[in-house]
């Protein structure tokens, strides 16, 4: 589904990203794991097409297309979906409008005819309720005067509306207590733990993949991956540390 | 009378050659309030004209003009509007501006009586070359206590090439009087516009989405809100 090849990037004129290589196979859930500034956001970033993050060398190709050459509208309509590490507060704009307007915007892009209020309001009813967030909070402008994780329950909540391919979840587990961690850990498994889909999880931490088994682990350090192994890799993160086992 | 020129502190931003060009102007309408009356007025400046109104409004009397300035190279909207005892003023105004276009809301709000409110809330949205200007002039009169006055102006630029010019000023000759002045000239939240673009919303639509709330409420209470939203709109999807 995902070839990232000898990917380097830019932020500004400093190197973050130096030579990742990466495959996602539909059906898989990888993480990748890494000390801070070791590129993680980056990679999150770069893969979304943020203005201001450069690449100067390598290829990723999406479900067979050139990713790097779509806008990141077009991305997004092509099944990307990045999940923010500080999901952004857009005032006077309502969740649903907001979700409604980007739903429609993928779905026209696609050549899919636009759902209708009715239509529309069904899917957010359900995936909002799903993740214990009740009907008001969708109407409020976006993230706005949110906690932080009511930020991230209303990421998983878009995430199941727009319902993409490709999930990137940047650090969704942060400013998460316990029970928001089971709820986000099993709204990630019920939206993209299918066949036709994948999971890159972007974390620190090996609480969530508690909740959310990976099939691989990446070690990222330096802007590249430097280690690659099974679910227990996670634990054995946790117990020795970045410093041991990323060099 | 000749044409003002820029040394005229109320022409200063103004499109001097097509002031020129519709000089004289005609004598401002003048607009009385009687004493507990009610007054309202749209004004959608869409075809490069100058208004001028005066506006007395009476004892306890309200008036509210709301103002949709989008038209023609140069368009002027300019109130001069006298408070007396307990009346109350409100001012929604939006200019929307692209290309070469020149605008400006210029008011002169004087509290001549005690205890008049006035509110006024202007939103300038440019791009291209566009100039926006508010000048605002609040005036409180030496027995004009508990005035109670607001001035909320807030531009935002879409292009570096584009101008906004905004003062507030108040001028207070009483000593128990409430006025408040803010004033914020900025470009769209970047990454306000890239989280959208992330959820699959053309540059073109996120934009528009970002500048609908910048101007939303202005109208709230007009009686034609929303042909004025629709229009602001409009003038908005032209822009972005």
């Amino acid at each position: 589904m995902l070839q990232i090849n000898n990917l380097h990037a830019n932020v500004g004129d400093k190197p973050i990203l130096k030579g990742l290589t990466l495959s996602l196979n539909a059906g898989e859930i990888h993480a990748i794991m890494g000390p801070n500034g070791a590129g993680k956001s980056t990679l999150g970033y770069v893969l979304s097409g943020r203005p201001g993050y450069e690449v100067t060398e390598g290829s990723v190709t999406f479900n067979g297309q050139d990713l790097l050459a779509l806008e990141p509208h077009e991305r997004a309509a092509a099944g990307l979906f990045l999940g923010f590490q500080y999901p952004v507060e857009i005032p006077g704009v309502s969740n649903v409008q907001f979700l409604r307007e980007a739903l429609n915007a993928q779905r026209k892009y696609r050549g899919e005819a636009p759902l209708t209020g009715g239509e529309f309001l069904k899917v957010a009813r359900e995936q909002a309720g799903a993740l214990g967030m009740d009907m008001d909070m969708l109407k409020r402008p976006v993230n706005v005067g949110f906690s932080g994780g009511e930020k991230k329950r209303n990421e998983m909540v878009q995430m199941g509306i727009i319902d993409p391919a490709l999930a990137i979840l940047d650090e969704t587990d942060s400013g998460l207590d316990i029970d928001a961690l089971r709820t986000v850990g099993d709204g990630i498994n019920r939206i993209m733990r299918k066949p036709d889909k994948a999971v890159l999880l972007i974390t620190h931490y090996q609480r969530l993949l508690d909740y959310v088994k990976p099939d691989f682990v990446h070690v990222l350090a330096d802007g590249r991956i430097t280690r690659t192994g099974g679910a227990d890799l996670a634990l054995e993160l946790e117990r020795d540390g970045y410093k041991e086992l990323a060099a | 009378m000749s044409a003002p020129t820029r040394h005229n502190e109320a022409w200063r931003y103004s499109d001097i050659a097509a002031v020129e060009a519709a000089w004289p102007l005609p004598a401002p309408e003048r607009i009385i309030v009687p004493a507990g009356g009610t007054f309202a007025r749209t004004i959608i400046q869409d075809s490069g004209l100058i208004h001028q109104l005066d506006i007395a409004i009476g004892k306890g009397a309200t008036a509210a003009i709301h103002v949709l300035n989008i038209g023609g190279e140069y368009g002027r909207v300019e109130l001069n509007v006298t408070l007396h005892e307990k009346a109350d003023f409100t001012l929604g105004a939006v200019q929307i501006g692209g290309a070469t276009q020149t605008l400006e809301v210029i008011t002169t709000v004087t509290h001549a009586e005690p205890g008049a409110t006035s509110s006024q809330i202007v939103r300038s949205v440019l791009a291209g070359t566009a100039t926006g200007t508010y000048l605002g002039k609040v005036a409180v009169a030496r027995d004009a206590q508990q005035t109670d006055s607001v001035q909320s102006v807030k531009a935002m630029l879409l292009d570096r090439s584009a101008t906004a010019n905004a003062k507030p000023e108040l001028e207070i000759y009483a000593d128990d009087v409430k006025c408040a002045h803010g004033c914020a000239i900025g470009e769209l939240d970047a990454m306000g516009l890239f989280y959208l673009q992330a959820r699959g919303i053309t540059p073109a639509e996120a934009k528009k989405l970002m500048l609908q709330a910048f101007v939303a409420g202005v109208f709230e209470g007009a009686a034609d809100e929303e042909a004025l939203t629709e229009a602001a709109l409009a003038k908005l999807g032209d822009l972005v």
